[in-house]
């Protein structure tokens, strides 16, 4: 019972490892076999598969992209992403962001700077507002996919002349609810991201300072207060639903498409989506910019949308730009603007005659598009997010001036990444 | 040879008091036992005590996965941060709330459940069955029935008892939702539980008291609840463990808006999507140390013990 039969078992135990790593490998092996794979992450968009094939044969084998889709929800996309790239996964090669983690991404070092050709390609015929959102402390880290903003959407049959302040759109809305006649105003109410942006039009409109410019100090200057004022008037007004607190962009499109609503302040997809939900609401249903606060200033629009960024982590970083390039070139950006309702980011692609039956509303959108509300920039953007929709909840609740102050010392936690997030 | 034999009561006393005395074969034995156990020890060390350890080294750093520059040691400034945060102790006073309201609701509709499950003369399997329909079901996929159950303009339950409003967006009603959900799913498990319990209640015993004139009131309190005292005690410290952690149900029908975030709610917002792994690290130290207080009081102050195990095993 010596040294020959646990020799023995020790042989075997190899024997069974290297059975169990074996075929890890040549995984490992077959993934390069067939040149250079670019791994593009990104949310799930019927008609991306098409434009990601278009690319692959246009890089005539220089690189073959794979599509792999997030999950559904923004956060969930975000919560995949970040936690690959806190662990530097090298398999991850270009990125689909929302707007808003631009500088999140950057500040952290998981997202690859846009310099020399790649950077001027990105750029050229790109609208100010998504432009912008493509930039962190000055330098270039993503490339604008597409934008999105939201409209006020009316009902033709009920209302002559689309609203141009907010004091308008309420009083109308009283005045249909003393006829007998749906009088609601939707927006999206819930305590998430979508009450912010209500929020922010309403700031955006006035001017307002939520942080300072480079996002390290909570400002809240007294645009804001009045803009808190505002949303408090109309929470209060009595021309929104009952369940304002937790109406988010589908329970809005659904409550206006059942016909006993007014207005919707809400994203394009509504457009299509009403078309097919309920014809009878779609035929009255006219579109326009978003209501300001004072007579004679426009509001403003706060937008929404998705860039591209290169993982630092990417082995093949040249070949994921050129990706890039090609997945939101002007052609692809018009073919998924028509497909899949996604408003493009060069302006060109407004002028193209495809545009016209599938975005009526292109002008007023580019419009929008030109001067919009950004959000607050800046790494913590999720904490900020969070307090403000926390904080804003239910809107009827606010009281503005302490409201402001009790924002400052959070938001300012927050940025900073100090205090408990809510 | 005397090893294969069953050890009995009186062995062990004398294998105590032969403790020092052991045969060599015994040793080998023995060490062999370790040997045995020492994969299942060592793994379990890996996986449950380095992430504890590891958390509560996390907990004592400035940790922000956006700001990684930033890393350093603070020592007790994250525990300082959460237990002065107003949102913290919120979420703490609404984990309570939910805990002590939907457990003691569980244990008094648990044993009726048991009681008839026990009792049922006709269709036992059936009736059994039935009751554990609810446990079977993934509790995310529960918690979005209830949600669409109680939406505005779309659920039953909504248009049946709240026509006008929204239940889901009052802190109140919230709260009692998800405390419903959490009953309607874990009641079975509870009843599951004590049903255990009340097959350990001899019926002699039962018949006994019946001639002596208890009535069925006085047999339930005064014969089956103290022989089932332990099993009593046993679902109720799973179950306040359980509920002590509640997350999926908040998660789907409230996400935590209104002040109705629980602790792992809470924790989870500022570890996975707010990427502060400090404060979050603190956090779920600090549940831990919750759930551990929870156990201990069970355990040391009512005596809770696995059901069937002796007494003198319990000291």
């Amino acid at each position: 019972m010596g040294g020959p039969t646990r020799g023995g078992r020790r042989a075997a135990a190899m024997l069974g490892v290297a059975a169990l790593v074996a075929p890890a490998l040549a995984a490992c092996g077959a993934a390069t076999d067939d040149g250079i794979v670019i791994n593009l992450y990104n949310a799930p968009e019927q008609n991306l598969g098409k434009v990601v094939e278009t690319c692959n044969q246009r890089a005539a084998g220089r690189y073959r992209i794979v599509l792999n889709t997030l999950p559904r929800g923004a956060d969930g996309q975000r919560e995949q992403l970040v936690r690959r790239l806190a662990a530097h996964d090298s398999d991850m090669d270009v990125l689909g962001l929302d707007i808003t983690w631009t500088p999140e991404f950057a500040e952290a070092g998981w997202i690859r700077e846009w310099t020399g050709r790649h950077k001027e390609e990105a750029e050229r015929d790109v609208l100010p507002g998504p432009l912008a959102s493509t930039r962190w402390k000055g330098r270039s880290y993503a490339a604008a996919k597409n934008s999105n903003v939201q409209l006020l959407w009316y009902r033709s049959d009920l209302v002559d002349q689309p609203p141009a302040t907010w004091q308008d759109m309420i009083s109308t809305a009283q005045r249909l609810q003393q006829q007998g006649k749906p009088g609601t105003v939707l927006l999206t109410g819930a305590q998430y991201e979508g009450l912010f942006v209500n929020y922010n039009n309403i700031v955006g409109a006035l001017d307002g300072h939520i942080l300072s410019e480079d996002g390290s100090r909570a400002v809240m200057d007294d645009a804001t207060v009045k803009a808190l004022e505002v949303l408090r008037d109309f929470a209060r007004s009595g021309v929104t639903s009952p369940s304002l607190t937790n109406q988010r962009e589908d329970d809005v499109r659904l409550a206006f498409q059942s016909g006993n609503a007014a207005f919707q302040i809400n994203w394009p997809f509504v457009h299509p989506a009403t078309k097919a939900g309920n014809p009878q609401v779609f035929q009255n249903m006219k579109w326009a910019p978003l209501p300001g606060v004072e007579p004679g200033k426009p509001g403003r629009a706060t937008i929404g949308g998705a860039n591209y960024g290169v993982s630092a982590y990417s082995r093949h970083p040249e070949e994921a730009f050129d990706a890039v390039l090609c997945l939101r070139d002007a052609e692809n950006q018009k073919f998924q603007a028509v497909k899949d309702g996604l408003p493009p980011t060069l302006a060109s692609v407004y002028d193209e005659p495809e545009m016209a039956e599938a975005y009526p509303m292109r002008d007023v959108i580019r419009e929008q598009l030109r001067d919009p509300a950004l959000r607050p920039m800046t790494p913590a953007y999720q904490n900020v997010s969070t307090v403000m929709s926390t904080v804003l909840s239910p809107p009827s609740a606010i009281d503005p001036k302490a409201t402001a102050d009790r924002l400052r010392e959070e938001l300012q936690a927050a940025i900073e990444s100090k205090g408990v997030l809510p | 040879m005397s090893a294969t034999a069953t050890p009995t009561a009186p062995d062990e006393s004398t294998r105590r008091s032969g403790r020092h005395r052991l045969s060599e074969g015994k040793r080998a034995e023995r060490r062999l036992g370790w040997l045995l156990c020492a994969p299942a020890a060592i793994v379990m060390l890996a996986v449950t005590g380095w992430p504890i350890i590891y958390s509560v080294w996390l907990s004592l750093q400035r940790y922000d996965l956006r700001f990684p520059h930033e890393r350093e040691f603070v020592g007790l400034a994250n525990y300082v941060t959460v237990l002065t945060s107003s949102y913290w102790w919120q979420a703490f006073g609404v984990t309570l709330l939910i805990t002590v309201v939907s457990v003691a609701i569980e244990l008094v509709l648990g044993m009726a459940l048991a009681l008839v499950m026990h009792w049922a003369i006709v269709g036992r399997g059936l009736v059994r069955t039935v009751t554990l329909v609810p446990y079977g079901i993934v509790t995310v996929v529960a918690a979005f029935s209830w949600r669409f159950a109680w939406s505005q303009d779309l659920g039953y339950l909504a248009r049946l008892f709240s026509p006008e409003g929204a239940p889901l967006t009052e802190r109140a009603s919230a709260l009692a939702i998800i405390v419903l959900a959490e009953v309607w799913k874990t009641t079975p498990f509870m009843a599951l539980l004590l049903m255990a319990g009340l097959a350990l209640v001899p019926g002699e015993l039962l018949r006994a008291a019946a001639m002596d004139g208890a009535s069925a009131w006085q047999r339930f309190t005064k014969v089956i609840v103290p022989v089932m005292k332990p099993a009593i005690l046993v679902a109720l410290l799973f179950r306040t463990l359980d509920a002590f952690r509640v997350f999926d149900n908040i998660f789907v029908l409230t996400a935590g808006a209104q002040g109705t975030s629980s602790v792992s709610m809470l924790t989870y917002n500022n570890l996975i999507k707010g990427l502060n792994l400090g404060v979050g690290a603190t956090m779920s130290v600090l549940i831990f140390i919750a759930v551990a207080v929870i156990a201990f009081v069970f355990v040391k102050g009512f005596g809770t013990a696995a059901p069937g195990s002796d007494r003198d095993g319990r000291r």
